[in-house]
């Protein structure tokens, strides 16, 4: 059942309807897309950790925002080759669940950041000294 | 999908022929949960990207965080999810020892990452800095908490499926539950992603 090759394995679920995993077939990685898929997030894990723990540049500001795209690409890495995320996988519905919730996401994410830095930026000044000496 | 529209390209018809439903909608069906998760994890973020500034006076991720024991959790949890993978095409092959050594070394690493992380929590609270010492760290341990948690019941999961494995083989509804897991399994890594980037090399670069 399961030593069949993809294609026609997905065609003859079409046309007999029994076993129900050919319906996922297409789902699953192979072993050369998992190894390249680790591969890559070894390689994105690897360069933000050496950024911060080698300083290796002088502005914050710059490694940051490294630090953060890679960790997007790192992110896009995963859903392609571990998650196996396609365009076509249950009809659509997945990629169509996932960009509804990435478009959430940054709607929480942008606006908690956005109205919780006005807020900071409209409060009273306070440095530690007050800090310490609060009740 | 690309079947209605073979059909639809050889004559014209003005109506939807539902003739493949989807006999399983497991997957589409725990993907939303994942996605729900999701939501819930970007609260987290969210909170802790308002909060982890606020020191109280108190330590600073420079501080406290080791990054070193931070970057052999990461790999442990890398280790993990491509063992996983691996499990998985065992297990479409139907090898059933395959998938279970596989799955065993799994555990081993999800157990590992589990054990750093208590160990750095248990530090951390010993040095006195408690989820109630500082904003930043209330939102730093329920940030990471939470995530330990998922990756805690991932593991429960995980020796119950080995165990169902082992006793009734790799039947259709097994398949089905590896299937669950391994995307779920899959999906934490990728919150740790968020996690290590955001909150300990951010936090440590200041």
């Amino acid at each position: 059942m399961s030593s069949q090759p993809h294609a026609p394995a997905h065609e003859s679920a079409h046309n007999t309807h029994h076993g129900h995993s050919h319906g996922h077939e297409a789902a699953h990685g192979t072993f050369g897309s998992y190894v390249t898929g680790f591969i890559l997030s070894v390689i994105l894990t690897a360069i933000p950790f050496w950024l911060v723990m080698g300083n290796v540049l002088d502005s914050k500001a710059l490694t940051a925002t490294i630090i953060m795209a890679l960790a997007v690409v790192q992110i896009v890495v995963h859903m392609i080759y571990f998650l196996h995320m396609n365009s076509k996988s249950e009809g659509g519905w997945t990629m169509l669940a996932l960009i509804f919730t990435i478009i959430i996401v940054v709607i929480a994410l942008s606006g908690s950041l956005w109205v919780m830095h006005h807020l900071n930026t409209n409060m009273m000044p306070m440095n530690p000294e007050m800090m310490k000496n609060m009740p | 999908m690309s079947d209605t529209q073979a059909v639809s390209a050889e004559k014209p018809t003005f109506y939807l022929t539902e003739e493949h439903h989807p006999e399983n909608s497991t997957m589409l069906g725990f993907w939303i949960y994942l996605m729900s998760d999701c939501l819930m994890f970007a609260v987290l973020f969210a909170t802790y990207a308002v909060l982890g500034r606020s020191y109280a006076a108190g330590p600073s991720p420079a501080d406290l965080f080791d990054l070193q024991l931070v970057a052999i959790n990461t790999a442990m949890l890398l280790f993990s999810s491509i063992t996983y993978g691996f499990a998985m095409l065992r297990m479409e092959k139907g090898d059933k020892g395959g998938t279970l050594g596989w799955l065993v070394l799994t555990l081993l690493f999800g157990l590992a990452f589990l054990g750093i992380e208590l160990y750095e929590f248990h530090h951390l609270i010993h040095e006195g800095a408690g989820p109630q010492r500082s904003a930043f760290l209330s939102a730093f341990f329920t940030l990471v908490g939470t995530h330990g948690l998922h990756v805690t019941f991932g593991s429960i999961w995980l020796v119950t499926l080995m165990v169902q494995v082992s006793k009734y083989g790799l039947i259709e509804a097994n398949r089905r539950r590896l299937m669950c897991l391994s995307m779920f399994w899959h999906f934490l890594d990728v919150v740790w992603i968020g996690v290590f980037s955001l909150v300990y090399l951010i936090g440590v670069l200041g």
